[in-house]
């Protein structure tokens, strides 16, 4: 027999008791050593292939309910059962080398078949192992992607034109994609409808993509990480601050504080702007120097130098 | 060892075709290609005819509706890669494993697996074409890249094996459309077993079939040499088998070594080719008894016939 059986794995271990003094010591440790190397090679070379094999092409759209890229690639065994139960043939599997998603995970293409949004949610149903998160009931709450007007300079409604057919086709049409008038400032006199889309309300189901009827798709759907900003942690913006504080932007104590202004005015925002509380009294005259209006009330705080 | 005679072509089975026929000698080898066609057969129903028995693919189906079934290899990969799978698909892998407790682990190699006609042939050519390349592989290095795709699994939050692992990318290609680069996997691992290893892939790196023969340390199914002493030394066997190294504790035990006539060793994939090509019908599939332990050796474990 030429097959000669070699153990350097675990199995060495005890065989190396056998050994007879140091030859077949140092072939043992010649043979864990080669083992561990090759090990850790291997190691890497898995690694990075798996991590260089596993990018998703920004055209290629994970399947409703489908968890966070991390996350499927956890979880997706690519059975493809996915792929078999949606009636619209939407879904594919990526094929080895391909280099559109991880091999053998379903993905789809909205400018060719894109998700018909379907209720109950076939394909998740279908899914074995929750890569496709079966606490997605209503496919309204589906975000599978983002849909962008990428491209202001072709969308015919940006150019005056009455198109609006992603609007139209839009499975959740006046939420996810609105139409906004605007003037039109090639005629000057007309109003254009321009669509918008909301992040809050669209699925990325890429029917507007696919229905887009310029030649390249003038709004397309892109993987949500893509087509998302994100406000730094720290930022807040006003409005919204002083909605949430229930109108008002700074604490109540804080108010009259807030200006200041000549007695008897207030500002106030968005609304009337500077409001004079008695207009029989005219308004105190602007001091000529400016600075007198800030130190109103300091008199005497530092000594009366001033 | 009376070995064969060097300067004639070396045909391993051709004294049991004499003694029995083709087709006996060759029987085990038949039901596996038929058993091998008829799963990917099944799942090809549906997208060719239109017949949904089985969807999916080898690594989670559905069959009629009802029965889930999903590789333990692949869902024991993603509970590494830390994901909690649904309930689904725990249940299909207990399926496929209590099953393969039963008719040896890696039975899914030699009944099942996409990739096992392809090594087959390759070793074929080999033995045509005397390749006698020898390699530095290890048979214990697979349970060593078995091992590796669970634990870097866990540190980088992948399945790690999934994105290489030829036996579902080909089986999926099988079912669902091939892509150039699986038909050069294919190539690579046949050219591979052909001038590079004997039994490269299967015998030595394959972590799938490593995983399978887990099972296997207690499933009952097994092949016995029950009329060992009848073997007259033609190795044909030996030639044949993809993991030879486990047919002489049992064919062949050296003094004391001796634990009974039964192929314990989990790494015999249960294919039956032993029994077709020996002409002195030594090996036969047997039931090993629980409770029997092959390490009584004073004792050979108890066994039952259920093949001749
Ligand atoms: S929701 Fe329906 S159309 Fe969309 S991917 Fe799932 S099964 Fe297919
Ligand atoms: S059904 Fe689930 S596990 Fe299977 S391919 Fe689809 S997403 Fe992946
Ligand atoms: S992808 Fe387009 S069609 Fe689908 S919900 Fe979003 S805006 Fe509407
Ligand atoms: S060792 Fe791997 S490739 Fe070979 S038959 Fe078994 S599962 Fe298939
Ligand atoms: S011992 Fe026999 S049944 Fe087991 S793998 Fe070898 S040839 Fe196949």
């Amino acid at each position: 027999m030429s097959e000669t059986d070699r153990t350097y794995g675990p199995a060495a271990l005890a065989g190396a008791s056998e050994g007879t003094g140091g030859v077949s010591r140092r072939r043992f440790l010649t043979g864990i050593a080669g083992t561990a190397c090759s090990v850790a090679l291997l190691g890497m070379g898995l690694t990075l292939y798996s991590r260089s094999a596993s990018t998703t092409a920004p055209n290629a759209i994970r399947p409703p309910g489908a968890l966070d890229e991390d996350g499927f690639l956890a979880s997706c065994v690519r059975c493809g059962l996915c792929v078999r139960d949606c009636p619209y043939d939407t879904l594919k599997l990526a094929q080895l080398g391909e280099a559109v998603a991880a091999s053998g995970t379903p993905y789809f293409i909205a400018r060719e078949i894109p998700c018909e949004m379907c209720d109950p949610i076939y394909c998740v149903l279908a899914c074995p192992t929750g890569a496709l998160d079966p606490a997605l009931t209503d496919i309204d709450e589906a975000r599978m992607g983002l849909a962008v007007v990428v491209d202001q300079e072709t969308c015919l409604a940006f150019q005056g034109m009455r198109c609006e057919v992603c609007f139209h086709v839009c499975p959740v049409k006046g939420d996810a994609i609105t139409l906004e008038q605007r003037h039109d400032r090639r005629t000057g006199v007309t109003s254009s409808f321009v669509p918008v889309v909301h992040s809050d309300a669209c699925t990325g189901c890429g029917k507007c993509e696919h229905a887009c009827i310029t030649e390249e798709a003038a709004i397309k759907v892109m993987p949500t990480h893509l087509a998302k900003g994100h406000l730094g942690e720290h930022y807040r913006f006003g409005w919204i601050e002083q909605q949430r504080a229930g109108g008002e932007m700074l604490a109540p104590y804080d108010k009259e504080h807030e200006f200041h202004l000549p007695e008897g005015v207030r500002y106030e925002w968005f609304g009337e702007g500077l409001i004079i509380d008695d207009p029989g009294v005219p308004a105190e005259p602007p001091p000529a120097d400016p600075i007198d209006t800030l130190n109103e009330g300091l008199e005497g705080l530092d000594g009366g130098t001033r | 060892m009376a070995g064969h005679d060097k300067t004639k072509p070396f045909h391993p089975g051709a004294s049991a075709v004499e003694q029995f026929g083709w087709l006996r000698a060759h029987r085990f080898l038949l039901l596996r290609r038929l058993c091998q066609a008829g799963v990917i057969g099944l799942f090809l129903l549906g997208p060719l005819a239109g017949i949904w028995i089985v969807k999916g693919n080898i690594a989670s189906s559905l069959t009629l509706e009802f029965l889930p079934l999903t590789d333990p290899y692949i869902l024991l990969q993603s509970i590494f890669a830390r994901h909690w799978p649904e309930a689904t698909g725990f249940i299909g892998a207990a399926i496929v494993l209590v099953f393969y407790l039963l008719v040896g682990g890696r039975a899914y190699c030699s009944w099942v697996c996409p990739i096992n006609p392809v090594t087959d042939a390759a070793a074929w050519l080999r033995r045509r074409l005397r390749v006698t390349s020898k390699t530095s592989l290890h048979r214990n290095f697979r349970y060593w890249i078995l091992g590796l795709t669970l634990v870097l699994g866990t540190a980088t939050g992948m399945m790690m094996w999934e994105p290489v692992n030829p036996v579902t990318t080909v089986f999926r290609g099988l079912v669902f459309g091939m892509a150039t680069a699986t038909w050069l996997v294919l190539l690579a691992i046949f050219l591979f077993d052909t001038f590079l290893a004997r039994r490269g892939w299967c015998g030595h790196l394959c972590p799938v079939g490593a995983f399978y023969s887990l099972p296997g340390l207690v499933s009952p199914v097994r092949v016995s040499a029950v009329q060992r002493d009848r073997c007259d030394n033609c190795m044909d066997c030996y030639a044949v088998c993809p993991e030879p190294q486990v047919i002489s504790p049992a064919l062949k035990p050296k003094g004391s070594n001796d634990k009974g006539p039964m192929i314990v060793s989990p790494n015999c994939t249960n294919c039956g080719r032993c029994i077709d090509v020996c002409s002195k019908d030594v090996f036969a599939f047997r039931i090993r008894h629980p409770g029997h332990s092959p390490s009584h050796h004073q004792q050979p474990a108890t066994t039952t016939e259920v093949s001749s």
